[in-house]
């Protein structure tokens, strides 16, 4: 079946041969290659997206579902040069290390200060659960997001 | 020429000390940082492996013909298929590239496909049709030592073997198997050059090591495989010994094609090593002040099917049996048993980490027969520099302030509320089911000790280069750039060394540059930084000859307060240094396990705080807090992050990730069921740095990646003790364990 859907505010269309999901679609099909396979079973995070306003796991979402639908993926948020806050705050804290869950937990973030914009630790820890980092041991992750939610007023 | 005095280089705000932002992390940030997941090409194939469903059986026939006639197949190879070496290893080539006759793992690779896609290429690895006559695995460690069946047997046998003490404390301890779990998966593609040979990109910590082994079993010339270094998610030692590499390489061979391969999840489980489960029985003898008098320990880990680094994981363990501890009478024996189990091999902290679980169980029974405090107990054993190691007897020549990591952890403020009635604080996480009142708090310590760098006489070195270029100093280097932060600290080197704010990090292929030997055992630090300490000194060393000067900065090189040249003029001469740097040598034990077997040790503590629901079993680690020996902190921000990511594979070991095998087949090879600490399971980490000065690492800096790995476990352990009183002789520790 063909599939359109629009990804980062711009139109798309992929051509779904077998049961793909959305993220075989969005790294194989499209190239948008920032959202990551860790899993392929919803446990890593790394593939987290935005689908019609909602954090999911694009590995476990079908492929045909997303027809119609709207995307946001890591490679949406920063305009040119000017990083999302969410970006900035985890670039300053050294929270990045190999950096393969970092598109997810920046969706996952992004998710959580859209909605929230002053977050407590305990809210930021809730929101990123769904994400597992191997390196860091989330640290610089919760010190940078801490230090986001207090400069928001 | 001569020199004018040399006015040394000015400190600069992006060299060693501080800590700038690592170069990766913007396209990391932004998802366009490139990783060997990302990488195609035009008219790329993609490979499929078929494996093993039985750890020991016997291949009877293989029919590779349904799957050829599979529309979009260009190959299906087997071990007939294999043009050269038929085996690899890393110590010892006893693995084959695919089975031959026998099958000794689940999982083990038959025999490989190549298709026009990923999908393809999975459904003809199904179609290939293995018939096997199944035969019983050997799976129990302790009847593969019986029968023989071992990889290596080391013996360690120090002092006077006959005293004994007026305490003895005798203890069995055993430690489940670890999987690093990186979170990118292997992958790899190989792009024939036309010319008979190929470029390889692929997961990896040590290219060199992939290029000579792929290059044996293709029949080809070191030089006809170029190993690139690739984007990394992840390692741990997990990406140390080859997996897919000559896969990919003979099918892309082949076929004539760049062929790409990419596990998934469960494949990843079974198509790497992991760390080695461990069982021990140790004896301890003391006097009554706590002083040791006599340790024995016997030590087996379990290889599995084939030897990847078991003999040297083996040899680790023993010779870090006793500790960061004196004792002048001491017995190991070792031995690394070969079953039908997965193959084991590297992981972060490397042997060391099984017996530090033991040992620090034995010095808290030992404080605890005696009634002294856990840290007074371990202070009055411990080792300093000038002192034999207890196992080897190595005068120990750089600083080791075992010392000062128990004031530092003694002194370190105890910040941690009473139990409380949230939810989110209490044992349990999401599931909320704890109850306040069933909760008892523990306070637990333990001291781990590791080498740095290669050991037993291995030549190890590291090569890297540093140019000079209108952009600046460029380093060159094929270490590998696995997340841990080498492509800023090798930078931050080079700057202060030359004093130039400005110098970047190419990971360059194994035809560019010499070894850089593997991203592994703590090492690169200090041995490709080394590399890039001496390359960029003597560079500078070399400007200011050439122009009689006596300074270099960001502007050119100055003499006398004139500037001489331009860094524009300068560069464009082609200035450049290449520097093999080796460790002081070290050499094989003798055969009592005794000599100059390592270059250099790290030491680390750890006070784990923790929360245990006695009636569930469920536990919370509150806090881990450390002091840690790195001799300088070239990049303090990295350091913590080594600190912090390793204290929490620690606790994940102490209890909740292990491995299920059962019979020899993995049970848990997903992420569903082999439990990782997610951010509600991390600690708060208050991480002391101790920087003495001594050792033979660039600036004085020690390794630092392992040492947080390997006591941590032991720490959260014996809190977890100290709040439910249960001996807990295993990690990880299941509910079961604490409730039962």
């Amino acid at each position: 079946m063909i599939i359109e859907f629009t990804i980062n505010g711009t139109a798309a269309t992929a051509r779904v041969m077998t049961p793909a999901s959305l993220l075989d679609v969005l790294r194989d099909q499209l190239g948008f290659l920032g959202s990551k396979s860790g899993c392929e079973q919803g446990e890593c995070g790394s593939c987290s997206i935005l689908f019609d306003g909602e954090l999911v796991c694009s590995c476990l979402v079908m492929a045909g579902d997303a027809h119609g639908s709207d995307i946001r993926t890591v490679e949406g948020l920063a305009q040119d040069d000017s990083l999302h806050p969410v970006q900035r705050a985890l670039h300053e804290a050294g929270a990045v290390q190999c950096g393969f869950c970092t598109p997810g937990i920046v969706m996952a973030a992004v998710d959580l200060f859209e909605g929230n914009p002053s977050p407590t630790r305990p809210e930021i820890k809730e929101a990123l659960a769904g994400n597992i980092c191997r390196c860091t041991g989330y640290g610089a992750i919760v010190r940078a997001l801490e230090g986001l939610a207090r400069a928001t007023p | 020429m001569t020199t004018k005095t040399d006015t040394g280089t000015t400190p600069l705000a992006s060299g060693i000390g501080e800590s700038p932002i690592r170069p990766d992390s913007l396209p990391k940030l932004k998802g366009d940082f490139q990783y060997v997941q990302d990488l195609s090409m035009e008219g790329m194939l993609w490979g499929a492996t078929v494996r093993s469903p039985h750890p020991h059986a016997r291949i009877v026939s293989v029919d590779i013909a349904p799957a050829l006639a599979i529309g979009g197949v260009h190959a299906v190879l087997t071990a007939d298929d294999v043009p050269g070496r038929a085996t690899f290893g890393l110590e010892h080539p006893d693995q084959p590239v695919l089975a031959s006759g026998s099958v000794n793992y689940w999982g083990e690779p038959v025999a490989v496909v190549a298709a026009e896609d990923a999908d393809t290429a999975r459904r003809a690895a199904a179609a290939v049709v293995v018939e096997y006559q199944v035969l019983e695995p050997l799976v129990d460690p302790e009847r593969a030592d019986r029968q023989n069946s071992v990889f290596r047997r080391t013996r360690i046998r120090r002092g006077d073997q006959d005293v004994s003490g007026s305490v003895v404390i005798e203890g069995f301890y055993e430690v489940g198997t670890q999987d690093q779990a990186p979170l990118g998966t292997e992958a790899g593609l190989a792009i024939p050059d036309g010319f008979g040979g190929l470029d390889l990109y692929a997961t990896s910590q040590f290219v060199h090591a992939d290029q000579e082994q792929v290059a044996a079993s293709l029949g080809l010339r070191p030089e006809q495989v170029r190993s690139h270094p690739g984007g990394i998610g992840g390692a741990f030692g997990a990406r140390e010994d080859v997996n897919l590499h000559i896969h990919v390489a003979m099918l892309a061979l082949h076929t004539r094609q760049p062929v790409k391969m990419v596990y998934h999840r469960a494949e990843s489980f079974a198509g790497h090593v992991h760390r080695h489960p461990a069982r021990m029985w140790y004896r301890h003898q003391a006097d009554e002040t706590g002083r040791l008098i006599r340790v024995e320990a016997k030590v087996m880990i379990d290889g599995g099917a084939y030897m990847s680094t078991t003999g040297a994981v083996l040899a680790n363990a023993c010779y870090f049996a006793v500790g960061p501890y004196h004792c002048d009478s001491v017995s190991v024996d070792g031995v690394g048993a070969k079953t039908n189990n997965p193959p084991c091999g590297a992981m972060r902290g490397f042997g060391a980490v099984q017996v530090c679980f033991a040992h620090e169980a034995q010095m808290d029974r030992l404080a605890e027969a005696l009634g002294i405090d856990p840290l007074d107990i371990r202070r009055r054993n411990a080792l300093s520099q000038g002192d034999p190691m207890p196992t080897t007897g190595q005068i120990i020549d750089t600083p080791l302030p075992v010392t000062d990591v128990i004031d530092s952890l003694k002194a370190m403020p105890l910040l941690v509320a009473e139990p409380g009635d949230d939810a989110h604080d209490l044992p349990g996480g999401s599931g909320r089911t704890t109850e306040a009142h069933h909760v008892r708090r523990g306070i637990g310590y333990a001291l781990g000790m590791k080498n740095l760098g290669f050991s037993e006489g291995f030549d190890d070195f590291a090569q890297a280069r540093v140019r000079l270029t209108p952009d600046g100093a460029t380093v060159e280097t094929a270490a590998i750039e696995v997340g841990q932060g080498l492509v800023n600290v090798l930078a931050q080197i080079a700057r202060t060394a030359l004093g130039i704010s400005r110098a970047r990090v190419e990971h360059v292929d194994t035809s560019r540059i010499a070894s850089a030997g593997s991203t592994s055992a703590s090492r690169q630090t200090q041995l490709s930084g080394g590399a890039t300490f001496e390359a960029a000194t003597n560079l500078r060393r070399k400007i200011l000859e050439h122009y009689s000067a006596d300074h270099l900065d960001d502007l050119g090189v100055w003499g006398a307060g004139e500037l001489v040249a331009s860094l524009d003029e300068i560069s464009s001469a082609g200035w450049e240094e290449t520097v093999t740097f080796r460790h002081p040598p070290t050499f094989a034990p003798d055969e009592d396990g005794q000599g100059k077997v390592h270059a250099d040790f790290a030491i680390a503590g750890h006070r784990a705080v923790v929360d245990v629901d006695m009636g569930l079993g469920l536990v919370k680690v509150l806090r881990v807090d450390t002091a840690q020996d790195v001799g300088r902190a070239l990049n303090p921000q990295a350091v913590r992050g080594q600190i912090e990511g390793g204290i929490l594979q620690g606790v994940g070991l102490a209890i909740m990730e292990e491995l299920v095998i059962d019979q020899g087949q993995i049970r848990n090879p997903n992420f569903t069921d082999y439990l990782l600490p997610t951010i509600l399971d991390a600690p708060d980490v208050e991480a002391l740095l101790i920087e003495k000065q001594g050792s033979w690492g660039p600036f004085g800096a020690k390794g630092v990646g392992e040492p947080p790995t390997i006591s941590s476990t032991a720490s959260v352990a014996a809190a977890i003790r100290m709040a439910s009183g249960r001996p807990l002789n295993r990690v990880p520790i299941r509910p079961q364990d604490i409730v039962l």
